[in-house]
C-alpha cells in the first residue's frame, strides 16, 4: 500500500467512531422521526400510515399555537435580556474592581448547575404558598403575587430562573470579547469628548459584535429548544400558560403516548431551527462582504 | 481637581455595589437551598420568614437516605458521565486529528456533515431515537443514554482547531522515522493535546452529569436513574416536602459545583473559546 492510501485510510479509522455513532444515533433517528411523524402510533410495534393527518391536526391544535406562541414569547424575552444583563456584568468585571476574580467565579457558577436544580430552586423562591417571595411580600404587608397560579406571572417566573441560569455563559462570551477591544480606541474617543454612554454605544458594542452575533443564535436556538426548567418548575401550567413546544412534544409523546404527533411537532421545530441557520449564514456572509 | 478625583471614586463603589450585587443575586438561591435543605420540618411548616436555620438538623438528608437509592443514582450518575466524556474526548480527538492533518477523499463534506449536526438537538428527534434505541434493545439499560449522548460532535470543531496548531514538521519527521498514524496521534498528538482533553473532559462531564430530557426518557427502571432524573422523581414522591427535596437537590449539585470551582480555568477557556469561532 502507498502512504498515501496508507494515509486516506487512517482518515477514514480515525473519523468513523464519531461518524458512525452520529450516523446512527442522530441520523437516523432523524430520518425515524419524519417517518414517525406520518403515522399514528403509541411507540411500541409498528405504527399505520396515515399520511400529513398529524400536521394537519398541528394546525388546527390550540395548544400547540399557545405552545409555538410560547416559544417566541420566551425567546424574545430571554435572548436580549440576557445578552444585556450579560453585557453589562462584563463591563463590570472588565473594569478595575477588588475581587474581581471572586465575582466572577459566582457570576458563572449557574453553569454547573443542571436545570432540574435551577427549576426546584425557582419552585423554592416562587411557591405561592410558603415560597421566598410570599414571605416577604407577607412579612411586608405587600400584596400577594399569584407566581403558580396566575399564568403571566408564572411565565415572568420561569424567565427569571432562565435568566438566573444563563446570564453567566453570556457574560463569559463578552468578556472573552472585551479582552480584544482596542484601547486605543477608548482614549481616540475620550479626546473627542464622548461621553461614557457614546464610548459604550459607539466604540464598545460595534467591537463586540462577533460575540453579540453568535450569542444572538445561540441564545435563540438554546429558548426554542428550553424544556428542563418548563417542565420542573411549572410543568407547563398553569392552563398551558407556560407550556413550550419541546414540552407539549414530551407530554404527547411520552405521557399520552401519540408519538406520531410528537414527532410532527419535532419536525416543526426542525423546520424552525433549520430557518434561523440559515439566516445565520446569510448575514455571516454579508457580513464578511462588508468587512 | 479633588472634585473629579472625588467623582472617581464614587463611580468605583457604585460598579463594586453593582457587581456585589449581582453576585448576591447568584448567590441567593443557593444559600436558600441550603437553608432549607438543613432546617426542621417543623421550622419550615410553620411560616414566616427566617433567613438561617433555627437549629440545623440532619434529619431531611436523612429521610432521603432511607427512603431513596440516592447512592445508586449517585453511582449511576458518575459511571455514566464518566464513560460517556471518555468516549467523547477519544472519538473526537481522533476524528479532529483526522479531519486537521490526514488528507482523504470527503474530507471536508464529512467534516460538514459532523458539524451540522451540532445544530440537531435531542429534543427534535427523540421520537426518533427511543423508537431507535427499543429496536436495538437497549431501552432500559445505561447504553440508551450513553451511546446517544457520546454521539456528538461538540468536540472534533475544538479538536481540529487545536491540533492544526501542531507544527507540521513534527509529524512528517515522525512519518519519514517509520511511525504509523496511530503511533503518531498516540505518542504525538495526544501528549500535546493535554489542555484541550482537560477543556473537553470537563466541559462533557458537566454536560453529561446535568443532562435530562433524554435520560428521563430513556431510563425506566428506577435503579439505573441518574441524578436528575431522580430528583424529579422525589420531588414528585414528596411533594410539597421542600426540606427533603432540597437535601437531594444539594447532594445532585455540589459535585459538579465543585470540580467547576476547582477546574475553572479549563471552563472558562472552553466556554469562551466556543464563542470566538
Amino acid at each position: 500500500m502507498t502512504a498515501r492510501a496508507r494515509e486516506a485510510w487512517a482518515g477514514y479509522a480515525f473519523a468513523a467512531p464519531t461518524l458512525l455513532l452520529l450516523g446512527v444515533f442522530v441520523l437516523l433517528p432523524l430520518g425515524g422521526a419524519m417517518v414517525i411523524s406520518l403515522q399514528e402510533t403509541n411507540g411500541f410495534g409498528d405504527g399505520t400510515f396515515v399520511g400529513l393527518d398529524n400536521y394537519q391536526r398541528l394546525v388546527q391544535d390550540p395548544v400547540f399555537w399557545r405552545a409555538t406562541l410560547n416559544t417566541a414569547l420566551y425567546t424574545v424575552l430571554v435572548t436580549p435580556a440576557a445578552m444585556a444583563i450579560g453585557l453589562g456584568l462584563a463591563l463590570l468585571l472588565d473594569s478595575a474592581l477588588p475581587a474581581r476574580g471572586a465575582l466572577r467565579s459566582v457570576l458563572i457558577l449557574p453553569m454547573a448547575i443542571s436545570g432540574v436544580a435551577t427549576a426546584l430552586m425557582g419552585v423554592l423562591i416562587f411557591d405561592e404558598n410558603s415560597g421566598f417571595l410570599t414571605e416577604v411580600a407577607r412579612a411586608m404587608g405587600l400584596p400577594q403575587v399569584d407566581w403558580q397560579t396566575h399564568g403571566p406571572a408564572a411565565f415572568a417566573s420561569v424567565v427569571i430562573m432562565t435568566l438566573w441560569w444563563r446570564v453567566g455563559f453570556n457574560m463569559l462570551i463578552y468578556l472573552a470579547g472585551l479582552q480584544g477591544v482596542a484601547h486605543e480606541l477608548y482614549e481616540a474617543a475620550r479626546l473627542d469628548g464622548a461621553n461614557a454612554w457614546q464610548r459604550l454605544r459607539h466604540v464598545t458594542v460595534p467591537q463586540l459584535s462577533n460575540q453579540s452575533f453568535f450569542l444572538v443564535i445561540l441564545n435563540i436556538i438554546y429558548s426554542f429548544q428550553v424544556f428542563d426548567i418548563v417542565f420542573v418548575m411549572t410543568g407547563g401550567g398553569p392552563e398551558r400558560a407556560t407550556t413550550v413546544l419541546v414540552t407539549y412534544a414530551y407530554d404527547t409523546g411520552f405521557v399520552t403516548r401519540d408519538q406520531g404527533y410528537a414527532a410532527a411537532i419535532g419536525v416543526v421545530l426542525l423546520a424552525v431551527t433549520l430557518v434561523v441557520t440559515a439566516l445565520r449564514w446569510r448575514a455571516q456572509r454579508r457580513r464578511e462582504e462588508t468587512e | 481637581m479633588s472634585s473629579h478625583v472625588t467623582r472617581r471614586r464614587t463611580a468605583a463603589g457604585l460598579r463594586l455595589l453593582a457587581a456585589v450585587l449581582a453576585a448576591g443575586v447568584i448567590l441567593f438561591p443557593l444559600y436558600w437551598m441550603v437553608v432549607v435543605a438543613f432546617s426542621t420540618r417543623s421550622s419550615l411548616s410553620g411560616g414566616g420568614l427566617r433567613l438561617w436555620p433555627e437549629q440545623a438538623t440532619l434529619d431531611n438528608f436523612r429521610r432521603v437516605l432511607d427512603s431513596f437509592p440516592v447512592l445508586t443514582w449517585f453511582g449511576n450518575s458518575v459511571a455514566i458521565a464518566l464513560v460517556t466524556s471518555v468516549i467523547i474526548v477519544l472519538i473526537n480527538l481522533l476524528a479532529g486529528y483526522a479531519f486537521a492533518h490526514l488528507r482523504f477523499p470527503g474530507s471536508g463534506v464529512l467534516l460538514l456533515v459532523a458539524l451540522s449536526t451540532l445544530m440537531l438537538p435531542v429534543q427534535v428527534i427523540m421520537v426518533g431515537l427511543f423508537r431507535l434505541v427499543t429496536d436495538l434493545g437497549l431501552y432500559g439499560s445505561y447504553w440508551a443514554v450513553i451511546l446517544p449522548t457520546a454521539a456528538s460532535a461538540f468536540g472534533v470543531f475544538l479538536a481540529r482547531q487545536f491540533i492544526l496548531t501542531i507544527p507540521r514538521e513534527l509529524i512528517e519527521a515522525a512519518r519519514i522515522d517509520g511511525a504509523t498514524h496511530l503511533q503518531i496521534f498516540w505518542r504525538i498528538v495526544l501528549p500535546l493535546s493535554r489542555p484541550l482533553i482537560a477543556v473537553l473532559f470537563f466541559m462533557s462531564m458537566l454536560q453529561v452529569w446535568n443532562d435530562f430530557a433524554w435520560p428521563l426518557i430513556a431510563l425506566r427502571e428506577n435503579a439505573l436513574y441518574t441524578l436528575p432524573v431522580g430528583l424529579l422523581f422525589l420531588q414528585g414522591q414528596f411533594g410539597p416536602d421542600y426540606g427533603a427535596t432540597m437535601a437531594f437537590a444539594l447532594i445532585t449539585v455540589t459535585p459538579m459545583v465543585l470540580v467547576f470551582l476547582l477546574a475553572q480555568r479549563w471552563f472558562v477557556q472552553g466556554f469562551s473559546r466556543s464563542g470566538l469561532r
